[in-house]
């Protein structure tokens, strides 16, 4: 019982980070057709900006108590200029070729993790997380990891806010809209490139929180750690149905979960192999993912 | 062919030019023939002792000068079947590194395990590759577009992280596993045979090319035309898709797969690096840069991204970066930075690579010259 209650809260966890990089790069090719391989470098920014800060080199951050909030906002807020200056630079100059403005993220996620390894070494760097966040709790006679959920509640909090934005606001009126038809959006008049830096801003803040919160999961950031999970990203975006929030979430629950259970209950290193499993059985069932929009 | 395309404008003269001088017709004529010629100067490279500074460390002949142009002729060749699915099939696949590594994983997986020797295994290895292309394409293919590209990404990840985790010690893990020198041909071993492995390269892109350019030009290939064009008119023509996909994608999967073969012979080891997803983005980068669905792009984008990325690496370690200030010589130490600024350049800048740059330059004169001659008029 108690295997399986760490288990579970261990693979939400994990789904949590699948989540806050996926949830981003599902509204951006949802809303621009734009498969986004530069989102695991937001994520690097991301966590080697709160890892900055948080080793002492921002003052006020700190790697405990609100100094550690503050160092996690650096870098969420760093990912987010990442994010924007990303759009603005890369993206929009090649507004209306699709494909090449795939080509181009690949380039820039070649060069940005490149680059973080040339600054700061290629070796894994230890995290310096806070150390009420560092201990374990029971429940159900399980010891689970505080950070996990930190993790899920930061998840649930993003997937709360950007049903609120998409659902409730104006602007996320505008990129629902676009997701769905942008042609006909366009043709009301609306100006869907100010959509498309919103989107990119919140897709990036959000993949640059899961990096600062994955430095507290792994224990440690590295150059390369952006690019791994981003894959996993691909997967529950393909699973959840491009282009929707919703079942990006369902898609990261389930991937966690399976990633989880399979590396405890076969060797490690299966449940990889698990998660890529279920998405060729589920592409198979339903090739259009679970909500069944087509890509 | 009825459309025209760039291969036409290159190989042969515009039809409507004015009638030319006999002399400058023949010399065109001959021009055509240049494949053959470069093929015939890069089979007798071996023997030369030219030396090209800047471009080779040491002279043309010698073993390390041939590694690098053998490698150079086998990423171009391997950009080349890549190619078939991009630029003629309309596939962007990211998990081509995957029929690659199997090749040369398979291969030298037999060789060591079962103790073949190198022919039987090598076909072992091919049969691997074409297998597995079989399997997972057809399950891949049933998405399309960008869904596909991210699903070929999944499995090829999966197989890295097979690789990496060395289920039963078969792949060696991050090490990889060296070749057995003793299960090879004795031609093939050793520095001083060097000259034998840059002939099988060539061998191979030269098979690589001779397959690509005879099966664009068939029936098969005009579908792929059609489908990379439009999907649905195929489709409204009553020619199922996915089975011409599949074609494609098992294909460029066999050519991938033997391509990783002789990377296995070149540097006498199966690598992890080859399974990564980096490694199939290189080729990416191959193909875009030298110019994606043309003739002789993906070739020229291969041959310049593996001499850059080699030379690049020399000058990363060179003493003249050393000397430089942090600002500039912390980036261009990482070849991998480098690589990727370049590719959002040509991106950006050579729209259809670099094969097409003589063609843009052109027509940007044509455009000046009339500019030129009315500005002149006007002022008159």
């Amino acid at each position: 019982m108690s295997t399986v209650v760490l288990l579970t809260l261990t693979g939400l966890g994990l789904g949590a980070l699948y989540f806050l990089v996926a949830s981003g790069l599902s509204l951006i090719f949802g809303l621009m057709d734009v498969l986004n391989f530069a989102h695991g470098a937001l994520l690097s920014v991301g966590a080697y900006g709160t890892w900055w800060a948080a080793s002492g080199h921002l003052p006020g951050a700190g790697s405990d108590g609100f100094g550690f909030v503050l160092a996690v906002a650096f870098g969420t807020a760093a990912g987010t200029l990442a994010a924007v200056l990303l759009e603005l630079a890369v993206i929009r100059p090649l507004y209306e070729r699709p494909r090449e403005q795939v080509l181009a993220t690949v380039g820039v996620g070649l060069a940005v993790p490149a680059l973080l390894s040339a600054i700061w070494g290629a070796d894994a760097r230890p995290f310096p997380g806070p150390a009420a966040l560092s201990g374990t709790f029971g429940l159900l006679g399980a010891q689970v990891p505080v950070n996990r959920l930190v993790l899920i509640a930061a998840a649930l909090a993003v997937l709360a806010v950007l049903k609120v934005f998409l659902g409730r606001t104006r602007h996320g009126l505008v990129v629902r809209a676009g997701v769905e038809d942008r042609a006909m959006v366009t043709a009301l008049g609306i100006d869907v490139r100010k959509a498309f830096t919103l989107v990119f801003a919140i897709g990036g803040a959000a993949a640059a929180l899961g990096g600062a919160l994955g430095g507290l999961y792994f224990g440690s950031v590295d150059p390369g750690q952006g690019t791994s999970l981003l894959i996993f990203a691909f997967v529950v975006v393909v699973m959840g149905g491009m282009g929707s929030v919703g079942g990006a979430a369902r898609a990261s629950v389930a991937v966690g979960l399976v990633q989880q259970f399979a590396n405890y209950y076969t060797t490690a290193g299966l449940g990889d192999l698990a998660v890529v499993v279920l998405l060729a059985a589920l592409l198979l069932v339903r090739p259009s993912g679970l909500t069944g929009r087509l890509a | 062919m009825t459309t025209a395309t760039p291969e036409q404008s290159e190989a042969g003269a515009p039809p409507a030019a004015p009638p030319a001088a006999p002399a400058a017709d023949r010399l065109r004529r001959l021009a055509r023939w240049w494949p053959a010629a470069l093929l015939l100067v890069l089979l007798t490279a071996p023997w030369s002792s030219l030396p090209l500074p800047g471009l080779l460390d040491g002279p043309l002949g010698s073993p390390g000068s041939l590694q690098l142009i053998a490698l150079c002729l086998l990423f171009g060749a391997l950009a080349t079947g890549y190619d078939l699915l991009l630029g003629r099939t309309g596939l962007l696949s990211f998990g081509h590194a995957l029929y690659f590594a199997t090749g040369t994983y398979a291969t030298n997986t037999v060789m060591l395990q079962a103790g073949l020797p190198f022919l039987p295994s090598a076909l072992l290895g091919l049969l691997a590759g074409v297998l597995l292309a079989a399997l997972l394409g057809s399950v891949s293919l049933r998405m399309s577009g960008i869904g596909f590209s991210m699903v070929t990404l999944a499995f090829a990840q999966a197989g890295s992280i097979l690789v990496e985790r060395d289920p039963g010690g078969f792949t060696g893990g991050e090490e990889g596993r060296a070749a057995p020198a003793d299960r090879l041909p004795a031609a093939l071993v050793g520095i001083e045979h060097t000259a034998n492995l840059y002939w099988i390269a060539l061998a191979y892109l030269v098979l690589t090319l001779a397959v690509v350019h005879r099966v664009v030009r068939s029936p098969t290939g005009r579908v792929w035309e059609g489908i990379r064009e439009n999907e649905r008119r195929v489709e409204v023509l009553g020619l199922r898709p996915y089975g011409f996909k599949l074609v494609a994608f098992v294909l460029a999967g066999a050519l991938a797969a033997l391509g990783g073969v002789v990377y296995l012979l070149l540097t006498g080891g199966a690598t992890p690096q080859t399974t990564t997803s980096d490694f199939t983005l290189s080729l990416l980068v191959m193909v875009v840069l030298g110019g994606s669905g043309t003739r002789w792009g993906p070739l020229v984008g291969g041959v310049l991204y593996t001499w850059a990325d080699h030379r690049l690496g020399d000058l990363a370690g060179s003493g003249a970066v050393a000397g430089l200030p942090a600002v500039l010589r912390v980036p261009l130490s990482q070849p991998l930075f480098l690589l990727g600024t370049l590719f959002v350049l040509v991106v950006y800048l050579l729209p259809g690579g670099v094969v097409r740059l003589p063609d843009r330059l052109r027509a940007a004169r044509g455009r000046s010259r009339p500019a030129a001659e009315r500005s002149r008029r006007v002022t008159r």
